[in-house]
């Protein structure tokens, strides 16, 4: 297996589609960045496929080449984890949109040979979903083991479920929803309007002069920040601490802590990530309301599904809040299908599923070696 | 295969195998593993205490983190052979909706739960003038989670006003099955097969 150039880490293909969308529009060629650790197994049957969040990337358990950090979910994904590459085939593709070598708004646009910017066609959470499925179709993969993601992830492991049940035979959604709410729509809004407001923007053609909206990327990041963590994990890691100094200054530099920390954040974001796909991807995310094309009934998304569900939510995550969950679990419960649900308690807000939690991987862990002797 | 509490163990003696079950208040998932194990059923879970959720997933059972008194809503009618209620409905807000509920849930209903009425639990308040702490009823009263006591008389009488048919009764002293005769009086524990 290791001689077939499809598997390894820092793989790239470029698809030739073309990817209908949901707009009507159609995307080609579609290309992806993406890694797989682990060996795929003769009949193919190992494999589990890792969705990331908004700003996440391929990098799921190996370092990111831009910022040099460890994989994302390494606490995860590796040998002996729960996710564990000794016994399954892990496949995490940047997902359409962004701007870690997938197909987005800084990628060239074949009818004109320049970045395509604004030009980029808007995406939905099910287009991620299906280009997806293209590229399993050329890994070779019918049918997943699992697939699994937390937040945006999550809405495309559910989302899975619901267009290709029958290539799904376990669902692992952390800390996600069904829908996007009104408040994250709302969040949303407030960063596009702070990139799009940044001068350097225009219209989102700034790659030729390498001059990226940078600032306003950077009060996106900080605002969005904000929603990933919880009043009682800011108040324990910051409190009303002064940064670096004994008293306050009477003017506007970063007197707190917590400024300082989120100044830090929205900097070192937009090294690694482009405005535009910002957009893109916070479009796709508020567009997701998977009842909406089942006649608003969220149970027949799920009609007669086969898939094993088990779904995790935090008790502090606001942005994702465990009655989120709930509604998904009470539509699949309605649906008949197999889920378990947990709501687990850790101070960090939206942000916990990365973190280390050893009931979230003791669940996962039970809950995939369960659906292996199936 | 650690045993199954006694009562329990007559709920799985009876279940029909390769039964569709929902186990309401399912703990750590024992019974639900011996059903799935032993009978081939198709067994699910819903259980209020988080880390008996995390053990009973981490065996591979399907359990959600819910409360009976708001989460039953979502089942649909009929959509299980058995649903089940050991030992809890005595902690229900309103077990006479329970009732309806499982009922409305499953084609059949069992329900365990410890007899207020056993002579242990009357002397007790006969002659101790204090609300009782048996082995079955182990909390004082101000924290016990059993907020509607109920005795096998109240049961067969509840069952009755439903005008639910009773298929079969089991009755527990010490971990042994003991007869019908006197039951409200000699039995701590009680079983119930109910049809809506």
């Amino acid at each position: 297996m290791s001689e077939d150039e499809r598997y390894g880490l820092n793989r790239q293909v470029r698809l030739l589609g073309p990817l209908p969308l949901d707009s009507g529009a159609a995307l080609a060629p579609v290309e992806y960045a993406y890694e797989t650790y682990g060996t795929l197994n003769a009949d193919a049957s190992n494999a589990i496929l890792i969705c990331h969040a908004l700003t996440g990337d391929q990098y799921v358990a190996s370092k990111h080449p831009l910022t040099g950090k460890d994989g994302w979910w390494v606490r995860m994904v590796g040998p002996g984890k729960p996710i564990d590459t000794d016994r399954h085939f892990v496949i995490c593709a940047n997902v359409i949109g962004s701007c870690l070598g997938s197909s987005g708004p800084a990628t060239i646009n074949p009818a004109t040979d320049e970045p395509w910017g604004m030009d980029f066609p808007v995406l939905t959470i099910a287009d991620m979903v299906r280009a997806q499925a293209m590229l399993l179709d050329h890994l070779g993969i019918e049918r997943l083991h699992a697939v699994v993601g937390g937040s945006m992830g999550g809405m495309q492991s559910i989302s899975w479920a619901a267009l290709y049940p029958e290539r799904v035979k376990s669902a692992v959604i952390i800390a996600s929803a069904a829908r996007h709410s009104a408040q994250n729509i709302a969040f949303h809004e407030v960063g596009r309007q702070a990139i799009m407001a940044d001068p350097r923007w225009r219209g989102g053609a700034y790659y030729a002069d390498d001059d990226p909206p940078s600032s306003g990327l950077a009060v996106a990041r900080m605002a969005a920040h904000i929603t990933y963590l919880s009043e009682a994990g800011l108040t324990e890691k910051f409190g009303r601490r002064l940064q670096d100094r004994e008293a306050k200054t009477f003017g506007f530099d970063a007197d707190f802590q917590v400024e300082s920390y989120l100044r830090h954040q929205g900097i070192s974001f937009v090294d690694r990530f482009d405005a535009n796909s910002y957009l893109y991807i916070t479009r796709a995310m508020d567009y997701f309301d998977l009842a909406e094309a089942h006649g608003g009934v969220l149970a027949h998304a799920f009609k007669g599904s086969k898939t094993r569900f088990c779904l995790i939510s935090f008790d502090s995550d606001w942005l994702y809040p465990t009655s989120e969950s709930r509604t998904m679990v009470h539509a699949l419960n309605a649906a008949g299908a197999e889920v378990s649900f947990m709501e687990l308690s850790s101070p960090f807000g939206h942000d916990s599923f990365l973190l280390e939690n050893p009931e979230m991987n003791r669940i996962v862990d039970g809950f995939l070696k369960a659906g292996e002797g199936r | 295969m650690t045993k199954l509490r006694p009562d329990l163990q007559i709920i799985a003696d009876n279940i029909a195998p390769g039964s569709r079950v929902l186990d309401i208040g399912c703990g750590d998932g024992a019974l639900m593993a011996a059903l799935r194990d032993e009978k081939g059923c198709d067994a699910r879970g819903l259980e209020i205490e988080p880390s008996n959720v995390a053990s009973a997933v981490a065996k591979g059972l399907s359990v959600v983190q819910g409360d009976a008194d708001t989460d039953l809503a979502a089942y649909p009618d009929g959509s299980f052979d058995y649903a089940i209620l050991s030992q809890t409905l005595q902690t229900t807000h309103r077990p006479d909706v329970m009732l309806e509920q499982l009922l409305r849930i499953g084609q059949q209903a069992f329900v365990s739960f410890p007899n207020f009425a056993h002579w242990r639990v009357r002397s007790s308040l006969m002659f101790g003038g204090r609300m009782p702490v048996t082995r079955l009823i182990p909390q004082s009263w101000y924290d016990t989670p059993n907020i509607h006591h109920v005795t096998i008389d109240d049961f067969r009488a509840l069952v009755q006003d439903g005008k639910y048919v009773q298929e079969g009764q089991w009755f527990l002293s010490g971990d042994k099955q003991t007869g019908r005769g006197m039951a409200n009086l000699l039995a701590e524990h009680a079983v119930f097969l109910l049809r809506g």
